[in-house]
Parts: structure tokens; C-alpha cells; sequence
């Protein structure tokens, strides 16, 4: 861990004009990823900015839907009734995730912002285009390590089979970020040029030549806030998360399902799965056909096929061709039967 | 005298002070002026070091010295083996490497320490030992067991040799044979408290030492070698460890290096490692590949078994556990033959971790012996039983004591084995497949040498002393019940000082032997102290006078006459009648020859029923029976503690845990707690523990044998049997994970 300095702001404005002036200033939230990577030396701050004093971590109604704000705490969140009642996939998403200490202390913005898990992201002595894009000089003595993609060809059981590059396989590790792409959620952020939206849809990125970029948030953007339309899935939702053990471990594979069912008829429905891009993964064209039909094992089987084109495995995640689709079936039927 | 009688369920007498903080681990100690060491290790698997920069460190604050092969103390004990090798030096000829800490730009391992850097906080050592930078000249490491099987060599050590009864292939020419290979991956320890040591040079050739070791004694003597010193001057102190499992069976390389630079810099150095360097400084279980053949009759008879292991172990070490020996003894058997072979790889020494090398074993055995009671459409437990042996059959002679038949079958009552099918894959409950595995486990019963003392002091109160380390499985109350039991003070008046070399010499805490060891040097020394009290109160004049020392009883800190209640003397009144302060009694207690007549082992059997997802392949272990076969037990609770441990760590093993390493680096890509997978609550069902509790007469005379390693041994075997009951598939490679069960849809 390097010296820098640690500032800490009461406002958003104070947060994103911190942020603006520097190179090399992050936000802190929770903390549970950041200062893990400080110690790692994967990340090398100059300046860290708190944002733990921002009044951003509001849960509320809104007249079209659900309002979390950024600083929201993951266990705030997933225990909150109003998303108990509204998006109950969130909740279970939520609760899907790291330990409850982590839960605690990890906040909405950060578990959106949170790094891969790529085993050879977090160790400098390995070669990783995500945290080295560029190759600089002679290997040691750079904090940042060799470039060249150390999973593929390497270690990959946990890596993803949608959307890769051949500069990155990597997968984006967070669980609530498949509830919030599959309930439409859009993110609020504000930054040196003012307020916009993102839909969550596009807030990540597929790695293509720029792995190090994770997500579409433009530099000193601040999120504020997500928002989750209002919807009628609060009867059948189901987050299914396949993992090597029963808790505290991130995904092999997980399925977010929710579903507007009319007697054994799928009204409406949505799908995202993690554990398999370096985004959160939603399923549209699954969604399109399952939309209008009864609810049968043998719909599901084929909405599974339909969700797999285009998957290739690297190797040791080539199981997950396997796990992926037997696991959205897996979350269609749970979620299908509360009916 | 003594009724031989269950023992009653007490608490652990540890508890309140481990639960309030009152235990102080060797992390704890502060010394005045103490400074703390930071290792840097190599990045690279197997080379040298071309370069190293040590300035930036050596300007960072508090920096008090940067050590690495350039400018590391000597250790007067260089050439003998520093740290105590497991097994002791490697047979000669050789052309073993040779590792001495920070001694040469030679790279051997991944993890190697490269430097150990010291300041005047923990926190200024980390910063400057991140600033350390060096250059390697590469070369490849070779890390990969599955690639080097060819290159195994035989170990050269008595225990490991080959071994054979009848002929080698004679599971050939049987009418039903199977051959099948198992692999198990490295799992490391991972106990909860980090690894180091607290050195403090007391004078110029004078130690004190807080350590993390399972052994004060093997501690002091290591560090003896190392620094030619007289043991008696070196004090060693482990009272409390925050787990072991293994990791703390010897004296490692960098407790020695810390000792040598705190002579340098003439302060206490405290170090204490991060969780990264627990993958490569402290040992693992070695990954380990094994093939068996197995032959059998149609009546279910087994005609041979050939059993042959390849482990993996450093380049400069040879490490050997008793992987194959279990198939030597368990059944009756005509024709067996094992076979025990070791790869030297850049890799860091492997150590004993729980169950040691015959967990692993018991897991390539028990799934054999599973996939043959399938073969010959048996029932497992029918299987074991057609070849039950009351004898050893490796030497003849008698076990000492062995109620295995019972423990299959309070077992199989306690899971419900009558609900399980023989037919693989044909129970569900709803969408989850069931199915019911057992296995069978075993473990050597020692009866190692122990010194121990007892002093019952002038108000009745007893002491009891010795030097052995508590590492968790609840000595401390074990002894404290021998203690109870010869000498009927109550428990609440009875100490247990323990952990520190000042006390009786007492071996390493290891070997599931330590009841056995220490517990009977406890009972010998309170049967002396028991003997004079007898004798006081039966001479003339005495309280008891005229009485036979066979009428007598000793209870709730009074000596009576058993079939008169009213007839008794208060401990305190007898010594202070014979003007005695204290009475202190030490005993050297060990076996007698005619052990040698028998085999002692420990034995249990575990049950487990699991539930699989048939689409993604998940096991959960749904419940849970194991069942101890360790003669009497000498404190229910701890003893039912034990069990419950060994099958988390069984559950560990056999589902989650599992070190992987890059071969193309040479280096684990998962070392750290959230990655490396040690089963947690969630994975861990309610486990019920079955105590046969019949005492061994031959062994000790509490008549009680060793249960930590026999509550995991076997373990995983009886999930993989459950996994194929469940599903029809067999899992040879643990751990079990949800890939290795997908079938497509
Ligand atoms: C051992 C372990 C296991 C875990 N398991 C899981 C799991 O199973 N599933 C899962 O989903 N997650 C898991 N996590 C990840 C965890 O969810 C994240 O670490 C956490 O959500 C990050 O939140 P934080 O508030 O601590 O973020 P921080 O660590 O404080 O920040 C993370 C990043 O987000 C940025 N950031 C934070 N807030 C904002 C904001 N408002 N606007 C812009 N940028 C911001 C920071 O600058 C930083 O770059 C695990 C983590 C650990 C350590
Ligand atoms: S997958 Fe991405 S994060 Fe992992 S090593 Fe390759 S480039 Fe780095």
C-alpha cells in the first residue's frame, strides 16, 4: 500500500469536483474492494475522497417506481420492505452475495463499480490487460505488472462464456447487478458536466480492446441513485446462484428470473444470468420467446438454447456450457411453480 | 480402586477464557522495544536472483534492517538440518537440493522468502517490504504432479517401502477386479491464526520464544541445533494456538531466520504472516494420485487389493506420509500390495495435515471398496463386513481392541441406512436426487513417551503440569478428567498449567496421541501422589488405620471407605495431620513391552446422507453421522468436538477446498480465504457422533485411544459413496464440485 491522501466530502457536488481534479483519486464507499486492491498495489491512489458522509443512502417509493440511493448499504437494501414487496429479486440477489459482514458494509454504487475477481487481475507478478493495458517498460518494478491476458490459456474455471475479447475473459462478479439488469433499473449519476442517466443495460461494458474499462461512467461521475420501474413480478421472482459452496463465494453461474405469470401463461418476463460476461447478462432474446407462453419444461429447455448462442468456453469454464443453460431451466421452474 | 465408568460431559475448562479474550496467542505478547519482521517472497517458481533493491526500503520509515541473501546473520547450525525436518535428513547419497533461508540467490519455490524486512511497526515493515524490488533469472518451475509421474522415486525410509502379502497381482485372476484411479489436490490447513513467532534474545546466549507450534519442546530443541545453544537456556511458550491441523508439526525455515536477525538488531521481532503466505511457508497436504486394484470372488470375498500411490514433494525435501497403509490391515485379504513413490517438484514442502496421509489413502480404499460392493450388487456395509478381520493381517497379532462391527451398526441406525437403495440414482425429494455413503477410517493409536507432574497442595487443590500445547481438541480438560478421576478432587479444583517448556517434557501435539501420551503420565503421577494419601491414612495412627488400600475411594476431594459412607478423611485434613504443604509427584510414563504383542489402532465409520441438483450439480451434505471407535472416552464433550471438526474439514475436503496452482508460473492463483474454499456454516449440516466408549485394555491404563485424525479420515469417501448413490456418477478427483457432476440436459 503506497501513502496518499484521504479527503472527505458531505456533498455530491464536494465529491465530484474532488474527484475532478486529480488523476489518480477514487471514491470510497464500503471500502470491501478498494482498499483490498490498494494493498494489492493493482490500485495505486493518489488521493481517496469518502463519500461515506453523502446523504445517499435513501431507500424510497417514487411515483414510477423504486429510489436506492448509491450509499445504500447491501444488507440495508436487501432487508428493506419496500424491496422485499416491490423487487424481491434484488433482495434475494442481494442476500446471494458475499458474507453478511461484507453485506454491511459494501453500499449500492461500489457493488456496481466493484472489480473483477480475475485471479490474475489481483496479483501484479501476473500478466493482466485489465490491469495493465499497456505494456510500460520492463516487467518489475512497474506497480502495475505485465500485460497479456493470464487467463486465457490459464486458470478460467470462472470465467466467461459471452461477450469475450481476446484481450479479456473476464467476468463482472456482482450478483445485485442481475436483479437491477433484469428489472429495467436505470442509474442516476452526476459529474463535472452535470446530471444524467444510464440504463443499467449499458452502465457496464463487454471488454472488446479497453478491459480496463468496466463500465461506461465517465471520469468525476458520481452515482447517486438507481431507480427500478415499477413492475408485476413481485409474485414470481427467483435469483438462482450455482456455487462452489453453499455460501460466501461468487458465482459458477446465477439466473435472475422474474415473471409475470397469468395462471400457467408467462405474462411478461425477465431474464439475466452473472457468472458469464464481463456484464451483467441479460437475456432478451430468451425473454422474447418465453414471453406469451405456458410455462412447460419444454419451453424453458428451448428458451435455454435459445440463451446460449453465441457461448464459447476457454477451456476449464467450458462446463459452464453446460451449467448455464440447466440452471436458467433450474430458476425457470422455481420461479414458475409459486404461481 | 478406580470404577472404570463413562465419563460425564464436562465443559471445556478453557472455555471462558478463550471466549473473553483471556487466552493469549503467541500474536498477543508485546515486548518493550519490539520490532516486527515482514517477509517478502519470490515471484517466480524456480530461478535466481539476478538483482535485488533493497534501498527504497532501507529509507522508508522505521526501517530498522533489510535482510536477504546478501546480508543475513549467519545461523551457527546452517548444515544441520535448520527448523527439524519432518522426517529427518534425506537418505545418502542424494542429490537433494538444499534450502537454507535467505542463504542464496537460488530460487526454489514460489513464495520463497527473497527478504525479511524489519521497522519499528507492522505497518512501516509491510510499506517498506512492498518497496523490496528484485529481477529473477527464470527457468521453469516444474509444478505439475500429473506431469512428472514417471519421475517418482521410492523414499528410501522403512515406513514407506514396498510391501506385499501373498502376490502382487493376485486380484487378477478374480472373477469380479476393478482398477480405478483417485486424485486429491493440495488443500492447505488454513487454521485461523496466522503463522510466526515472537523471538527475544534474554541474554547472549539465551531465548525466549512465543511460538505457533504444536510441539514447545521440538521447538527448543530445533532452535538448539540452530543456534548451538543448551536447550535448557532456550524457553519456549505455546499455551494456546488458534488452530494447527498440522502447520505447526515442526519448526519452520523463517522462524529460524527471525530468531537469527533478532540476535542481529538486539530486539524482540515479532512476525506474523499473511494469509498468502500460508499457502507456501507452513506446508499443505500433497496433491496425490493413486491407482487400486481390487479383486473379489462373486460371494464378495476379496482375493487382492494393489494400492499404489504418487505424491508430490519439494525439491529440496522428502516428504513421506502412510498413504497406502490402511489397505495393509483393514480387510482380510490374501494378496496386497502397496506401492508409495514421491516426485520432487519446485515446489515448498508439503506437511501432515489432519488425518495426514491416511485420509487420503481412506478416500482412494473406501470408494474402491464402494465401487466393488456396486460391482458385486452388495450393499457396502455387507461388503465390509465379508471381509471383517479381527486380527491385523499385516503382523499377525491381535488389535488391541477394535468394536468396528458396532460402529457400522449404530451408524447405519443413526442415518437411517435401511432407507437407502442399492440402486444408484433412484431416490428423489422432488427435484434433488438422495443418497446414503459411508466410509471407514483408521488411525494408529499411539502410546508415545510423556513426563508429567501433579501436586496436590494443602488445601486440596492439584496441579497438574506439563509442557504439551493445546491446540483446540481440549487437552487441558482431558487431563484434567484423568486427574478427577484418579484422585477424586473436584474439577473446579484442578489446574492444568500447560504449553511451556519450564513444565515436563511432553511430545508434539500430533498423531491424535496425546491422551494417550501425556494423559497416561498424568494418571501415573496422581496414582503416586494417590498412593501416598492411601498409605498416610491407612498406617497406625492414621485416619483409616487398619483399612485395605482396596476398600478405599477416593471422591469430591475425600478418601472413604466405599461401603461405608460416613468413613472419610478430607484430603487437606490428611496432609495438614502430616504436616505436608504439598505433595509433588512427577512421572516418565511410556508403554511396556508387551504393547509390541498387539496393533492398536483407532477406527470410525462415517455416514452421510447428501441431496444433488440433477441439473446443476450441487451436493449438500443433508445430514451427517460419524462414529468413534477410540476406546473410553475421557471427556464426551471434547471428544464429540473433535468428530464434529473432523467433518467440516471431511466436508471441506471432500466438496470445496482445493489449492490451484498455475503451473505456467508456478504459483497459486487462489490463496487467500475468499477463493480457497473452507466449508462454511452453510455447508454444514447438523452432525450427530456416536461414541462406542468401550476402553482398550492394553494401551494406557485409561484404557482410551486418539480420535483427531479418525474423525476425518474416511470422510470424503463416504460423501464421493453418496454422490454415486445419489447420482450413478463417480467422482475419483475431489473435490467434488458442480462441474464435475453436469450432464447435459
Ligand atoms: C471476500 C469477498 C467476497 C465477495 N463476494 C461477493 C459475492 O458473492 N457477490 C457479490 O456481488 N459481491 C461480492 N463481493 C463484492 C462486494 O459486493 C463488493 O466489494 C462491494 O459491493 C463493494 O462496495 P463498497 O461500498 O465496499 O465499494 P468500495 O470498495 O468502497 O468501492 C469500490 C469501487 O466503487 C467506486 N465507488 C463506490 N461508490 C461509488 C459511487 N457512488 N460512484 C462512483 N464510484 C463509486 C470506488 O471508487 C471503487 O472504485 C465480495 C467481496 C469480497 C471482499
Ligand atoms: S481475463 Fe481480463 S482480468 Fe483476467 S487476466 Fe485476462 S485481462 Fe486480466
Amino acid at each position: 500500500m503506497n501513502q496518499f491522501q484521504y479527503t472527505r466530502v458531505t456533498t455530491p457536488k464536494a465529491a465530484v469536483s474532488a474527484l475532478s481534479q486529480e488523476n489518480g483519486t477514487y471514491f470510497l464507499a464500503g471500502g470491501t474492494n478498494l482498499i483490498d486492491l490498494i494493498k494489492r498495489e493493482v490500485v495505486v491512489p493518489e488521493r481517496l475522497v469518502d463519500i461515506n458522509k453523502l446523504p445517499l443512502a435513501t431507500i424510497e417509493k417514487t411515483s414510477t417506481g423504486l429510489r436506492i440511493g448509491a450509499m445504500a448499504k447491501n444488507s440495508a437494501v436487501a432487508d428493506h420492505d419496500l424491496a422485499k414487496k416491490h423487487a424481491p429479486l434484488l433482495s434475494m440477489a442481494l442476500n446471494a452475495g458475499a458474507s453478511a459482514q461484507l453485506r454491511n458494509m459494501a453500499t449500492v454504487g461500489g457493488n456496481m463499480m466493484q472489480r473483477t475477481r480475475c485471479p490474475y487481475f489481483y496479483d501484479p507478478s501476473m500478466p493482466c490487460n485489465k490491469r495493465s493495458p499497456v505494456q510500460a517498460g520492463p516487467d518489475k518494478g512497474q506497480p502495475n505488472g505485465p500485460s497479456g491476458c493470464g487467463a486465457i490459456g490459464g486458470i478460467n474455471r470462472m470465467h466467461a462464456i459471452f461477450g469475450t475479447s481476446n484481450k479479456c475473459i473476464a467476468v463482472h462478479p456482482s450478483d445485485m447487478c442481475i436483479a437491477l439488469v433484469a428489472l429495467d433499473a436505470t442509474v442516476n449519476v452526476s459529474g463535472p458536466k452535470g446530471d444524467r442517466k444510464i440504463p443499467f443495460g449499458d452502465f457496464h461494458r463487454l471488454p472488446g480492446d479497453a478491459p480496463q474499462k468496466d463500465n461506461t461512467l465517465l471520469p468525476g461521475e458520481l452515482i447517486m441513485s438507481v431507480d427500478i420501474p415499477t413492475n408485476k413480478f413481485a409474485d414470481n421472482s427467483h435469483y438462482l446462484k450455482v456455487r462452489d459452496r453453499a455460501s460466501y463465494a461468487f458465482a459458477l453461474i446465477s439466473v435472475g428470473v422474474a415473471v409475470d405469470m397469468k395462471r400457467d401463461t408467462i405474462q411478461d418476463i425477465r431474464l439475466a444470468m452473472g457468472g458469464v460476461a464481463h456484464k451483467p447478462w441479460r437475456l432478451t432474446e430468451a425473454e422474447h420467446f418465453l414471453r406469451g407462453k405456458p410455462a412447460t419444461e419444454a419451453n424453458f429447455k428451448q428458451a435455454a438454447t435459445i440463451a446460449m448462442n453465441g457461448a464459447k468456453g476457454y477451456g476449464e469454464n467450458d462446463f459452464k456450457l453446460t451449467l448455464a443453460p440447466n440452471s436458467l431451466i433450474d430458476a425457470l421452474k422455481t420461479a414458475t411453480k409459486t404461481a | 480402586m478406580t470404577k472404570d465408568l463413562k465419563n460425564p460431559p464436562i465443559d471445556r475448562v478453557d472455555g471462558r477464557m478463550k471466549v473473553t479474550g483471556g487466552a493469549q496467542y503467541f500474536a498477543d505478547f508485546e515486548l518493550p522495544n519490539m520490532a516486527y519482521c515482514v517477509i517478502v517472497g519470490s515471484e517466480i517458481g524456480r530461478g535466481n536472483i539476478a538483482s535485488i533493491d533493497t534501498k527504497k526500503a532501507q529509507g522508508a520509515p522505521g526501517v530498522l534492517g533489510v535482510f536477504t541473501h546478501q546480508n543475513m546473520p549467519p545461523i551457527p547450525g546452517w548444515d544441520a538440518p535448520v527448523g527439524g525436518e519432518a522426517d529427518g535428513p534425506a537418505p545418502k547419497p542424494d542429490t537433494i537440493e538444499k534450502y537454507r533461508i535467505l542463504s542464496s540467490p537460488k530460487i526454489l519455490f514460489d513464495g520463497q522468502p527473497i527478504a525479511m524486512v524489519v521497522a519499528n511497526s507492522f505497518e512501516r515493515a509491510t510499506y517498506a517490504a512492498s518497496l523490496v524490488k528484485a529481477t529473477y533469472t527464470k527457468q521453469t518451475a516444474r509444478t505439475d504432479l500429473e506431469k512428472h509421474l514417471a519421475e517418482g522415486i521410492a523414499p528410501g525410509r522403512p515406513g514407506s517401502s514396498d510391501y506385499l502379502r501373498g502376490k502382487a497381482d493376485g486380484y487378477q485372476s478374480a472373477p469380479v477386479t476393478l482398477e480405478a484411479n483417485y486424485t486429491i489436490p493440495v488443500e492447505v490447513h488454513n487454521p485461523m491464526e496466522l503463522h510466526g513467532i515472537l523471538a527475544h534474545w534474554t541474554g547472549t546466549d539465551s531465548l525466549m520464544i512465543y511460538a505457533k507450534t504444536q510441539g514447545v519442546n521440538a521447538t527448543q530443541d530445533a532452535m538448539a541445533q540452530a543456534f548451538k545453544i543448551d536447550p535448557k537456556k532456550i524457553h519456549v511458550h505455546t499455551e494456546f494456538m488458534g488452530g494447527g491441523f498440522g502447520m505447526g508439526l515442526r519448526t519452520w525455515p523463517q522462524e529460524t531466520a527471525v530468531v537469527a536477525i533478532a540476535r542481529k538488531i538486539g530486539r524482540p521481532l515479532k512476525l506474523v504472516m499473511t494469509r498468502d503466505q500460508m499457502f507456501t511457508l507452513v506446508g499443505h497436504r500433497p496433491y496425490t494420485v493413486q491407482t487400486i486394484n481390487m479383486g473379489a470372488d462373486s460371494n464378495g470375498k476379496l482375493i487382492g487389493i494393489a494400492h499404489a500411490a504418487t505424491a508430490e514433494t519439494a525439491s529440496y525435501e522428502d516428504f513421506t506420509e502412510a498413504t497406502v497403509n490402511m489397505t495393509k490391515f483393514m480387510y482380510e485379504c490374501p494378496n496386497v500390495s502397496t506401492r508409495y513413490r514421491i516426485v520432487r517438484l519446485d515446489r515448498s514442502v508439503p506437511i501432515w495435515m489432519r488425518g495426514p496421509g491416511e485420509a487420503t489413502g481412506a478416500f482412494a480404499l473406501e470408494s474402491a471398496m464402494d465401487e466393488m460392493a456396486h460391482k458385486l450388487n452388495l450393499d457396502p456395509i455387507e461388503f465390509r463386513l465379508r471381509n471383517y478381520t479381527e486380527t491385523d493381517p499385516e503382523h499377525n497379532r491381535p488389535y488391541s481392541s477394535k468394536n468396528l462391527k458396532e460402529a457400522y451398526q449404530r451408524g447405519a441406525e443413526a442415518i437411517g441406512w435401511n432407507k437407502r437403495k442399492n440402486e444408484p440414482a433412484s431416490q428423489r425429494d422432488g427435484d434433488w436426487l438422495i443418497g446414503y455413503g459411508m466410509s471407514t477410517g483408521t488411525f494408529n493409536a499411539f502410546r508415545w513417551e510423556a513426563s508429567a507432574r501433579a501436586l496436590l497442595n494443602a488445601d486440596g487443590s492439584l496441579t497438574i503440569q506439563s509442557a504439551v500445547t493445546d491446540i483446540g481438541p481440549g487437552t487441558g480438560t482431558a487431563l484434567t478428567m484423568i486427574a478427577h478421576n484418579v484422585l477424586g478432587v473436584p474439577l473446579n479444583r484442578i489446574k492444568v498449567a500447560y504449553g511451556d517448556t519450564s513444565l515436563p517434557k511432553a511430545p508434539t501435539q500430533g498423531g491424535s496421541a496425546i491422551v494417550s501420551a501425556v494423559g497416561s503420565a498424568v494418571y501415573d503421577a496422581c496414582t503416586k501422589i494417590k498412593k501416598q494419601l492411601v498409605d498416610l491414612a491407612v498406617k497406625d495412627g492414621g485416619q483409616l488405620a487398619g483399612r485395605q488400600a482396596d476398600e478405599l475411594m477416593m471422591a469430591d476431594g475425600m478418601l472413604s471407605i466405599e461401603k461405608e459412607p460416613g468413613k472419610k478423611v478430607a484430603l487437606s485434613d490428611l496432609m495438614r495431620t502430616n504436616n505436608l504443604t504439598v505433595i509433588d509427584k512427577s512421572a516418565d510414563s511410556k508403554g511396556g513391552p508387551e504393547l509390541g504383542k498387539y496393533s492398536m489402532y483407532s477406527f470410525s465409520v462415517h455416514f452421510v446422507q447428501v441431496r444433488v441438483n440433477p441439473l446443476t450439480g450441487v451436493v449438500r451434505v443433508s445430514k451427517a453421522v460419524s462414529v468413534a471407535d477410540s476406546g473410553r472416552i475421557i471427556s464426551p464433550k471434547t471428544a464429540a468436538s473433535q468428530m464434529i471438526g473432523g467433518v467440516a474439514g471431511g466436508i471441506g475436503m471432500a466438496l470445496t477446498e482445493e489449492a490451484i496452482i498455475d503451473h505456467r508460473f508456478g504459483r497459486f492463483v487462489n490463496n487467500n480465504l475468499a477463493d480457497y474454499h473452507v466449508a462454511v456454516h452453510a455447508d454444514v449440516p447438523a452432525i450427530e457422533t456416536i461414541m462406542i466408549d468401550k476402553p482398550d485394555p492394553i494401551i494406557n491404563p485409561m484404557g482410551a485411544k486418539g480420535m483427531g485424525e479418525i474423525a476425518l479420515i474416511g470422510f470424503a469417501g463416504a460423501v464421493a459413496n453418496a454422490v454415486f448413490n445419489a447420482t450413478g456418477q463417480r467422482v475419483r478427483d475431489l473435490p467434488i464440485t458442480p462441474d464435475k457432476l453436469l450432464r447435459a440436459v
